[in-house]
């Protein structure tokens, strides 16, 4: 048994963060409705935010949203209103990702909700909070880093702010709103009380960077500098960072100087021996170990460093990731179907229960496509 | 606040540094009682490890920052009479959670299978590097590793640059509330059928998950994600979104339309593109935008952007947004009781339950601090 299943999640949210959200619930079981404006649905399913496009809707948007149902109405409809609140009357679950107001303009904040349905968690996520300055700009990934101070953690001390290339803040978001929604199951399940979770971008980025944050704090305000060259992380002493070698690229974490001065018979590193000045003489130990691992390939450094057990990597990218063992073996991959047939490659859910993978192969719906069979389930009039 | 969602909740933590820590955190702040199982003298790895040397008294500030608002039993699980008082602890225990690489925990008898006899209810939850089959599960699962062989490091920067790393432990991270969801749909599971579970991650399937937008297309198209040429924000991204420097300092531009951007910022040169040019012609549209932002000021470009509803921010450092009335009202910051007459300021909890923040004062254990209220309290053993 799943261990969502029999839990129903009506989610009015769109793009990533709410979505991605559902996403996590559906795969450990629970029956996760998608509730889509009439005629367009998910702004993801429009938005050009992919050119490699399946049944003219982006990638994105399939790999999002599969496993779920679709139930098209226009909550400006008091017949499709009426009847988004007979379901909401027997949901566990209530989700949406609006600015602040709008779910109270269309009548379905947390105080109405909760008196059609007293035990219902009700979960939504904002751009910057309820209250404040930015609460009414949009809260949109790549602004949330820019204002959050993340974009001055990679790449190094000279470059430009550098965004993540991973959409971070929705997914941190979603994570942490599904983290809520569950505990207050949890307590639901003892307690019989429904809740109202509430996670903003913001918040979600400041908590993402909370060990460097509080250096910050406590450490005189002063800033994160990045190592000049080869910045890993701008708080960690060298040699972290990622090494281009004959042939590729390595990467090396924490380690030893001196140990590896010995290991790649690097002399240049011998003098090395307090680590204490490993952080601040990190630019200096890097450059010498650059210049160094140039002058062999990749598997040569691998097969000294990797059984002295010295944390290093080789760097790849999707391509040769995808002949090694090491990631085939984690069936990582998920083959999903949509209703007419459309097979779609994506990946699964990362966690195992009891040993089994959490695995479905329900594809993405089209818009409105179960609004009959959820009309039926639920037994919705108008 | 009173009343938390896992009140009542006991978690036994053997994990280390951050991945296993961070799901322990998130537990405690909604309300579970946290016991780190450490062994003694040194205990948590992650009490010696330092950035930027910054200690609070014989652990790092950094262990600190993770570990806040736990209890610590100090036990040596090779140790027969402190393994069986570990044992007495996990009959009363809810969850376990460890990161131990594959077979450690086999070693010591605390495997799920020994555990279950000792608790069928037990929630147990493990993290490894690499999962706990396949030619990888004995590698150091590490952060900075897992990004490399993720394929995450060619995500950030631009075309032409090197792999870049993410400055910030995004595999850990992920993992670690990856955990605390799968600990909690089990809770969930237990209290209807009384079952336990085994709940199994690693980091590398944590971040090929988290890079499920790009992966699903790669499958569709077999193309490698290309950053962009320049002001790179995201590989699938069109023009112009990225972050672009203007005559004083920098602004971010997400999704737009070139035409309503043309218009927002002034830019004559635009007028000859097209939305469909946003993907094809990238580098050549960002390349226009970046020379033209840098002949005025960021506050000027905002006002401008704003004005017409596009989306953009300026980019803030740390001061500049800790300074900002937006991130003082979310009131992030909550002050930890001294330890060694030194009060910490660290952040709270990012999620709200019933209005309320989740806060918590206690600062993080002295390694065995609280065996001796354990055994009181959970094993009714006086010391």
């Amino acid at each position: 048994m799943k261990p969502l299943e029999d839990i129903v999640v009506i989610d009015f949210s769109q793009f990533l963060s709410g979505p991605s959200a559902g996403l996590r619930l559906s795969d450990m079981g629970a029956q996760v409705i998608k509730i889509e404006k009439t005629g367009t649905g998910d702004i993801c399913r429009q938005l050009y935010v992919s050119d490699i496009r399946i049944e003219g809707e982006s990638t994105i948007f399939h790999a999002i949203n599969r496993n779920k149902q679709s139930y098209a109405a226009d909550l400006k409809n008091e017949a499709d209103l009426a009847r988004v609140k007979q379901l909401i009357a027997k949901a566990d679950v209530m989700m949406h990702n609006f600015r602040p107001g709008v779910m109270k303009r269309l009548g379905l904040d947390y105080d109405v909700v909760k008196s059609i349905n007293p035990t219902i968690v009700y979960a939504e996520v904002s751009g910057y909070g309820e209250t404040g300055p930015w609460r009414d700009l949009p809260g949109q990934d790549l602004l949330l880093q820019a204002v959050s101070g993340l974009t001055w953690l990679s790449k190094n001390n000279n470059d430009d702010p550098t965004p993540m290339g991973v959409a971070v803040v929705d997914i941190l978001a979603g994570t942490h709103v599904a983290q809520g929604i569950l505990a207050a199951l949890y307590q639901r399940a003892i307690k019989g009380t429904g809740s109202l979770i509430q996670v903003s971008m913001l918040e979600s980025i400041i908590d993402f960077q909370f060990e460097v944050l509080t250096c910050f704090y406590n450490d005189g305000k002063e800033l994160p500098v990045r190592s000049s060259i080869n910045n890993g992380h701008a708080y960690i002493s060298a040699p972290y960072g990622i090494y281009k070698t004959q042939n590729g690229f390595l990467a090396l974490a924490m380690g030893n100087i001196p140990a590896l001065s010995l290991l790649l018979q690097c002399p240049m590193l011998a003098d090395f021996t307090n680590s204490a000045h490993w952080f601040k003489q990190r630019d200096e130990i890097k450059e010498i170990l650059a210049n160094h691992l140039e002058t062999q390939s990749t598997e040569y450094w691998l097969s000294i460093l990797e059984p002295a057990d010295i944390w290093c990597a080789r760097v790849m990218d999707y391509d040769a990731l995808m002949q090694e063992k090491g990631y085939k073996s984690l069936n990582m991959e998920l083959q999903v179907k949509t209703s007419n047939g459309l097979s779609i490659k994506t990946t699964r859910c990362p966690i195992r229960i009891d040993g089994n993978l959490l695995i479905s192969e329900m594809g993405a719906p089209f818009l409105g496509e179960h609004n009959g069979q959820i009309e039926k389930q639920f037994g919705l009039i108008s | 606040m009173n009343n938390l969602p896992l009140d009542g909740l006991v978690v036994l933590e053997f994990s280390q540094y951050l991945s296993g820590p961070c799901a322990g955190l998130r537990l405690a702040d909604l309300g579970a009682r946290v016991i780190k199982i450490e062994r003694p003298l040194h205990g948590d790895a992650g009490r010696k490890l330092a950035i930027k040397n910054l200690w609070a008294d014989d652990s790092s500030m950094l262990f600190h920052t993770i570990n806040r608002n736990k209890e610590s039993f100090a036990a040596d699980l090779k140790n027969e009479e402190d393994r069986n008082i570990v044992k007495l602890l996990i009959e009363k225990a809810d969850v376990i959670t460890h990161n131990f690489r594959p077979g450690v925990m086999d070693k010591v008898g605390l495997d799920y299978e020994k555990v279950k006899q000792i608790n069928s209810r037990i929630i147990y939850a493990e993290i490894s590097g690499y999962g706990k089959d396949g030619p990888w599960k004995n590698r150091p699962g590490q952060d900075l590793l897992l990004q490399s062989m993720t394929g995450l490091t060619y995500t950030s920067g631009n075309y032409k640059d090197d792999p870049i790393p993410f400055g910030i432990a995004i595999a850990d991270t992920l993992c670690g509330a990856q955990l605390v969801q799968g600990i909690l749909a089990c809770l969930i599971r237990r209290q209807k059928t009384g079952k336990g579970a085994l709940i199994e991650l690693s980091l590398m399937e944590s971040l090929l998950d988290f890079q499920f937008e790009l992966l699903t297309t790669y499958h569709a198209s077999g193309i490698l994600p290309n950053r962009s040429g320049v002001n790179n924000g995201h590989p699938l991204l069109s023009a112009p979104y990225g972050i672009y420097k203007t005559a004083d300092s920098y602004i971010a531009i997400a999704m737009a339309n070139i035409r309503d951007l043309s218009i927002a910022i002034h830019c004559d040169q635009l007028e000859h593109y097209t939305p469909e040019d946003a993907f094809g012609k990238r580098d050549e549209i960002k390349t226009i935008i970046a020379s033209h932002l840098l002949t005025n000021t960021a506050q000027y470009w905002m006002a401008n952007l704003h004005d017409c509803d596009l989306w953009a921010m300026e980019v803030f450092d740390w001061k500049k947004l800790t300074e900002h009335e937006a991130y003082k009202c979310l009131e992030m910051e909550q002050k930890l009781a001294a330890v060694n007459g030194k009060e910490i300021i660290t952040t709270r909890c990012p999620i709200r339950v019933n209005g309320q923040k989740l806060t918590s004062n206690k600062p993080a254990p002295k390694l065995g601090a609280d065996n001796r209220i354990i055994m009181q309290e959970l094993l009714n053993i006086q010391l």
